[in-house]
């Protein structure tokens, strides 16, 4: 907020105002915070603690007051308060806050300040005791946000980590023999899940030089017709590579949904389980014998 | 599909004779007249040779349109016509993805992961394929 020039002191402006205020009182201030709900609830062990990151967040605050820069979240003091007050409101979270009450408990910080400002510049005159309280309320309202923005974005950050992993932890390919790998799959399909079970599925047949590739759905609770689809996607794509592709671990009610959905896997070979379809693909592979797998009649 | 990079547009692909079999290596992108081309040499080929067999390696190739897919087919089809039989073989991940998403799972083409393979699926009798489907795979 650039202020206009004062008719009387040029050099005067109500958040250098408030950058000096807060220096002033940062005792006191630290000192009523410390018992605020927001300090109050992280550091329940001991108050000198609270005080101390009480002092830490008014320092940065009456760095960027005395900076000018009272709105502006990207303001370099509102680093520190970033880092002290991000690490406060995740532990918040943690104990299954919503931001709307962290919000309000950093709202909350306002009306000490406020106070003790009025008290002590009570033989100011009435406009500059005006701007400069506008100025410290704009300066709690930036520190609000910039809460705010730290919690969600820990969030966010936090649902992108585990979204990563999931996709990770989902789709192990596995070497079962050589030139054979198989891929369980867990959990529901999705678009972008499917995609990545194709991806990794294809680049293991090349790696592995594999000519078999095991698709098991034992872990998937429901297959409707999009699963299906993706499902003979892969298995065309396999097969384009010159892989051949098998299906198992299609459960009695799956078979029946895939059934009653009217969709054609006829083109896919199909094993109830793991086993059966490692069978298989030995037997194909001529090694079926020599491996001391039971050499069942396959119709196929 | 263009190919300004390489300045010769149209150029011929070698169709190599390995005794009864036919070995054709696509190298880089393939511009439709190379195509066009590449399908009058193969058929042509099969034709004047006696061979039993080809095998078209495009493990070269990075980037692939329906265009390419379809003649892909039709060589195949014409081919098969001349009672020969086409493995393509070394088809990369991105490009099965690509051909798969684009809806072209060319059921009628045999593929082998890489030319040794497909050489050993030439040598078998037709009808046993191992590696490769040659039925019906619709998405």
């Amino acid at each position: 907020m650039r202020v206009p020039e004062h008719e009387t002191e040029a050099q005067w402006s109500p958040s250098r105002e408030v950058g000096d205020f807060l220096r002033r009182f940062r005792e006191q201030i630290a000192q009523r915070w410390a018992d605020a709900t927001l300090f109050r609830t992280v550091f329940t062990v001991s108050r000198d603690e609270a005080v101390e990151a009480c002092k830490v967040v008014i320092d940065a605050l009456s760095v960027v007051a005395a900076s000018e820069r009272i709105e502006d979240i990207e303001a370099p003091g509102f680093a520190v308060v970033r880092e002290q007050l991000g690490r406060m409101s995740a532990s918040h979270v943690r104990m299954g806050r919503t931001p709307a009450q962290i919000a309000n408990e950093v709202a909350a910080l306002r009306v000490p300040v406020t106070e003790l400002l009025a008290a002590e510049s009570r033989d100011l005159p009435t406009e500059r005791v005006q701007r400069t309280t506008l100025a410290l309320t704009v300066l709690m309202g930036t520190l609000r946000l910039a809460v705010m923005e730290t919690t969600l974005t820990e969030g966010e950050e936090l649902i992108d980590r585990q979204r990563q992993q999931l996709l990770e932890f989902a789709t192990p390919v596995i070497k079962l023999w050589d030139g054979i790998v198989a891929v369980p799959l867990i959990g529901t399909l999705d678009s972008a899940r499917s995609q990545v079970v194709m991806e990794s599925l294809l680049e293991a047949v090349v790696a592995q030089q594999a000519r078999f590739a095991i698709l098991d759905i034992t872990g998937v609770p429901t297959v409707d017709t999009l699963v299906a689809q993706h499902l003979m996607k892969t298995v065309a794509a396999a097969r384009l590579m010159g892989a051949e592709c098998i299906v198992s671990g299609i459960r009695p009610a799956i078979a029946q949904t895939i059934v009653h959905l009217g969709i054609d896997l006829g083109s896919v070979v199909t094993r109830a389980t793991l086993a059966d379809a490692l069978a298989f693909t030995l037997q194909r592979q001529g090694t079926g014998a020599a491996v001391g797998v039971s050499a069942e009649v396959d119709p196929t | 599909m263009t190919c300004p990079r390489t300045e010769v547009i149209g150029a011929h692909v070698p169709v190599l004779t390995l005794g009864d079999v036919l070995l054709v290596t696509v190298q880089g992108d393939l511009d439709d007249q190379t195509a066009e081309y590449l399908r009058q040499d193969i058929t042509r080929a099969v034709a004047e040779t006696t061979a039993t067999g080809v095998v078209i390696d495009v493990s070269g190739v990075e980037v692939v349109d329906s265009f390419l897919g379809r003649v892909l087919a039709d060589i195949a089809a014409t081919v098969k016509l001349l009672a020969a039989r086409t493995v393509v073989a070394g088809i990369r991940p991105a490009v099965a993805i690509t051909l798969v998403e684009l809806g072209l799972t060319l059921p009628g083409l045999c593929t082998a992961l890489h030319v040794e393979q497909a050489l050993r699926l030439l040598r078998e009798p037709s009808g046993t394929h191992r590696g490769a489907h040659p039925r019906q795979g619709g998405v």
